[in-house]
C-alpha cells in the first residue's frame, strides 16, 4: 500500500510490475511505451534484476521465453507493430505453458499506422496473432492507477494458470498523468517459492527439466489439458465493473481508455433523465460473457464504444446472441471519442431502441 | 587382449568405423539388426589394439571399447 | 548392451554417462552424433552435469533433449541466442549453451545470432554447419556452396539468383563481445579430437566470464547430399574445407 503520488501511465506500469516481482525485461523501442524500458534500465538492477534492450521484439520476446523458464517474473512490453512480432515467441511461451507479461501500450494501425493511442489491438490480444489453439489472459486497465496495479494480478493469474498474461494499455492511458496509488505491498520474488517446472538442474535429485514446445505424440493430450484449463478460466476469471446496470435501459460496454470517455458520457445522459449504464470488461480474455448475457436480459440496447472499426462487438454480440440489438460507435485513428459524442449517440440509439 | 561391442540397438550402419580402424578388423555383419540394419562388427577380434578411433568416429555412441 | 556386466578396470571407452539409452533419430554418419557425444563429455569433464541448459534449435537437432540428460529449452527457429540470453541473464552460474544448424543460425536468426555474440553475453555457440536444411529435405542454407545442387537450387547454387555462401563465423571473430571464435570438423578422427578441445574453450570462457564463443563444426548431411556417409566425409574434405577454412578465427581467451 502506498500513498497516492502523481505518476505517468507507463512508468507507474514499470514500478508496479517491479513491485510485482519482474526481475527480468527485454525490450525493443517502440512509441508511445518508451518509457517502460528507460525506467525498468534506470531501476530494476537495484532489486538484482536485468535488463536487456533487445535487438528486435523478436528477439526480446525470445529472451522472455527464456527467462521465463527459469521462474523469474519475466515481461516485455511493446505497442501495437512490436506486438506482431512477439506473436512468435507468446504462442511458444503458450505452449510451453510459461507465465510471463507482455503489455501492449497500443498505437493505431494497421502497419506503422499512427503513434497515438487506440484500441484496434483487440482481435489480436483476445484471438492471438500466433499460431495454434491458446489463449493468452488479457487485462484492460482504464487509470493510471491500474496500469501500475495490474502487473501484479497479470503475474497471479499468470502463475497460477502457467500461461503468458497480457495488459492490453493504449498510448494516450501510457503517456497521461493520474494520481495513483499501490494497492499491494512488493513482492519477494525470493518467496515466491521455486517453481517444479522450471529449467532447474536435478536438483533435489528430480529428474532434468525440459521446456519445448514442440509436443510430438504428446501434442493433442496437450491441448485437450490447456482447453479444460481455458474453460476454467472463463468460468471463475471474468473481471468487470458496472455503473448503473440494475434499471438501465441502455447500456454502454467499453473497455479501457474509451470506458472513461463513457463513464462521463453515461453521467450527463442521466442528468438529462436517460436510464444508462455502463458495463466494463476489465478481462478481455475470459470475457465476461455470462454477465453481459445476463445485462441482455433486461436492458433494451448496447452500445458498443471502441476506439476502433468494430472489434470487441463480435464478443458483445456473441454474449447477447441477438436478444437485443447491438450498436457500435467507434472511433480510431488516434482519436479519443468525446463524452458529448457517446452521449448523443446513446441518446440517438435510446430512443430508436424504444 | 581389447576388444569391441558394437550396440546393435544404435548402430545405423554407417560404418564410419571400419573406414576409420586402422587395423581394418571391423566389417559388416551378415545378420540384420531389429532396426533393420547389417550393424558394423569387429571381424578380428584379435587385431584390435585398442586405438578407440571407432568409438570417436561413431557418430550414434554404438560403441564400448573393453579390454579383457 | 552388455556394460551391466562389464567390470570397471575392463572398460576402455564407452558412451558418456550424460548421454542415455534412446537412439538418436540422425540419419547413419550424421555429424550432429558425433558432436552431441562431445558436447556430452565436456561437460562430463568440466564437471558441469548438474548445471548446463542447452538451447536446442528448430533443425535436425531440435531433439537433442532428448539425448543428452541436461536441462533443454528449445527455442523457436533462429531464437536460440535470444533464449538463452534471457536463461543466462537470469541464471548467470549455469552452464547455458546454443546449439544451432546453418540455417538457424545463418538466416533465420542472424540477428539473434550475431547480437548476443555481440554483447558478449557468457554464452557459447555450437554452429553445425551443413551446408543444407537437413529436418525438411535438404534445401538450400545461406551456407550452401557454389555450385552445389540442393532441391532449392537444383542446378547448383548460382550467385545470380542464390548470392553467396555466409561466412558467418568470420562475422563473429570481428566482434568485440566474442572471446573465442574456431572453425571444426569432424570427418576424421583428428579433427574430432581438436573439435572437441575447440568446444571445451568456448565452454570454459563461458563460465570464466570472458564473453561469447562460437565454435562452427563444418559437418556433413548424407541424407541431403545424398552421399553414403563415407563418402560425404570425402565430400566434406574436398570442397566444405576449401571454402569453410579451419582454424581458430580468434582467441583472447589467453588459456
Amino acid at each position: 500500500m502506498t500513498e497516492k503520488t502523481l505518476r505517468k501511465g507507463n512508468e507507474a506500469l514499470a514500478e508496479g510490475a517491479i513491485r510485482a516481482g519482474v526481475r527480468f525485461f527485454a525490450g525493443y523501442p517502440i512509441t508511445p511505451q518508451n518509457e517502460v524500458p528507460e525506467y525498468m534500465s534506470a531501476h530494476i538492477a537495484d532489486e538484482g534484476g536485468a535488463f536487456v534492450q533487445a535487438e528486435s521484439e523478436l528477439a526480446a520476446i525470445n529472451m522472455v521465453y527464456g527467462a521465463a523458464a527459469t521462474g523469474t517474473r519475466a515481461m516485455t512490453s511493446s505497442s501495437s507493430p512490436g506486438i506482431s512480432l512477439k506473436q512468435e515467441g507468446i504462442t511458444y511461451l503458450a505452449s510451453a505453458d510459461l507465465p510471463c507479461l507482455i503489455v501492449n501500450v497500443m498505437r493505431g494501425g494497421p502497419g506503422l499506422g499512427s503513434i497515438s493511442g487506440a484500441q484496434g489491438d483487440y482481435f489480436q490480444a483476445t484471438r492471438g496473432g500466433g499460431n495454434g489453439d491458446y489463449r493468452v489472459i488479457v487485462l484492460a486497465p482504464n487509470s493510471v492507477e491500474e496500469l501500475g496495479n495490474f502487473p501484479k494480478l497479470a503475474f497471479d493469474l499468470a502463475e497460477k494458470y502457467r500461461m503468458p498474461a497480457m495488459i492490453l494499455a493504449d498510448g494516450i492511458l501510457g503517456q497521461m498523468m493520474e494520481s495513483m496509488a499501490f494497492n499491494f505491498d512488493p513482492v519477494d520474488p525470493n518467496k515466491l517459492g521455486k517453481f517444479d517446472w522450471a529449467v532447474d538442474i536435478h536438483k533435489n535429485g528430480r529428474a532434468k527439466a525440459n521446456v519445448f514446445s514442440y509436443k510430438g505424440d504428446n501434442l493433442i493430450a496437450d491441448v485437450v489439458e490447456r482447453a479444460k484449463r481455458y474453460g476454467l478460466i472463463e468460468k471463475t476469471e471474468a473481471r468487470f465493473e458496472e455503473r448503473n446496470c440494475e434499471n438501465a435501459d441502455v447500456i454502454l460496454v467499453a473497455y479501457g481508455l474509451s470506458s472513461r470517455a463513457c463513464l462521463e458520457a453515461v453521467n450527463h445522459a442521466k442528468e438529462q433523465g436517460l436510464k444508462v449504464g455502463l458495463f466494463r470488461p476489465i478481462t478481455l480474455w475470459p470475457f465476461p460473457e455470462k454477465q453481459i448475457a445476463a445485462l441482455a436480459g433486461h436492458c433494451k440496447g448496447i452500445l458498443v464504444a471502441e476506439m476502433n472499426a468494430g472489434q470487441m462487438i463480435e464478443d458483445v454480440r456473441w454474449a447477447v446472441n441477438g436478444r437485443i440489438p447491438v450498436r457500435h460507435y467507434g472511433r480510431f485513428g488516434g482519436i479519443v471519442p468525446d463524452p458529448s459524442e457517446i452521449k448523443e449517440e446513446l441518446i440517438k440509439f435510446a430512443n430508436h431502441a424504444e | 587382449m581389447p576388444r569391441i561391442e558394437v550396440d546393435a540397438n544404435r548402430c545405423k550402419a554407417c560404418y564410419l568405423c571400419v573406414s576409420v580402424c586402422p587395423k581394418k578388423c571391423l566389417g559388416k555383419s551378415k545378420t540384420i539388426s531389429k532396426k533393420g540394419y547389417f550393424p558394423a562388427v569387429q571381424e578380428r577380434p584379435q587385431d584390435c589394439i585398442g586405438c578407440k578411433m571407432c568409438y570417436v568416429m561413431c557418430p550414434d555412441v554404438a560403441i564400448t571399447v573393453l579390454k579383457d | 548392451m552388455q556394460n551391466d556386466v562389464i567390470a570397471p578396470e575392463n572398460l576402455v571407452y564407452a558412451k558418456p554417462k550424460l548421454m542415455n539409452d534412446t537412439p538418436m533419430h540422425y540419419c547413419a554418419g550424421c555429424s550432429h552424433g558425433v558432436v552431441h557425444k562431445l558436447v556430452a563429455e565436456v561437460i562430463e569433464e568440466m564437471g558441469m552435469a548438474d548445471k548446463a541448459i542447452g538451447v536446442s534449435p528448430v533443425g535436425c537437432a531440435v531433439f537433442a533433449y532428448r539425448y543428452l540428460d541436461i536441462d533443454w529449452q528449445e527455442a523457436a527457429h533462429g531464437r536460440a541466442p535470444a533464449v538463452a540470453t534471457g536463461i543466462k541473464r537470469c541464471w548467470p552460474d549455469r552452464l547455458v549453451f546454443t546449439y544451432q544448424g546453418d540455417g538457424d543460425l545463418a538466416a533465420i536468426g542472424t540477428a539473434e545470432t550475431l547480437h548476443m555474440l555481440n554483447r558478449g553475453e557468457n554464452i557459447p555457440i555450437i554452429f553445425i554447419n551443413n551446408a543444407i536444411y537437413g529436418m525438411t529435405g535438404g534445401q538450400m542454407a545461406p551456407t550452401t556452396l557454389i555450385g552445389q545442387k540442393t532441391t532449392t537450387c537444383p542446378y547448383g547454387r548460382d550467385p545470380k539468383l542464390n548470392g553467396y555462401p555466409l561466412k558467418i563465423t568470420e562475422m563473429a571473430a570481428m566482434l568485440n563481445g566474442t572471446c573465442f571464435v574456431s572453425r571444426q570438423s569432424v570427418e576424421n578422427v583428428a579433427s574430432i579430437r581438436k573439435a572437441k578441445r575447440a568446444i571445451r574453450k568456448a565452454f570454459q570462457s563461458a563460465m570464466d566470464g570472458k564473453g561469447s564463443s562460437l565454435v562452427e563444426i563444418v559437418s556433413t548431411c548424407s541424407s541431403g547430399w545424398k552421399l553414403s556417409p563415407v563418402k560425404a566425409n570425402e565430400w566434406l574434405e574436398e570442397h566444405m574445407l576449401e571454402f569453410y577454412q579451419k582454424g581458430d578465427l580468434k582467441d583472447t581467451t589467453g588459456y
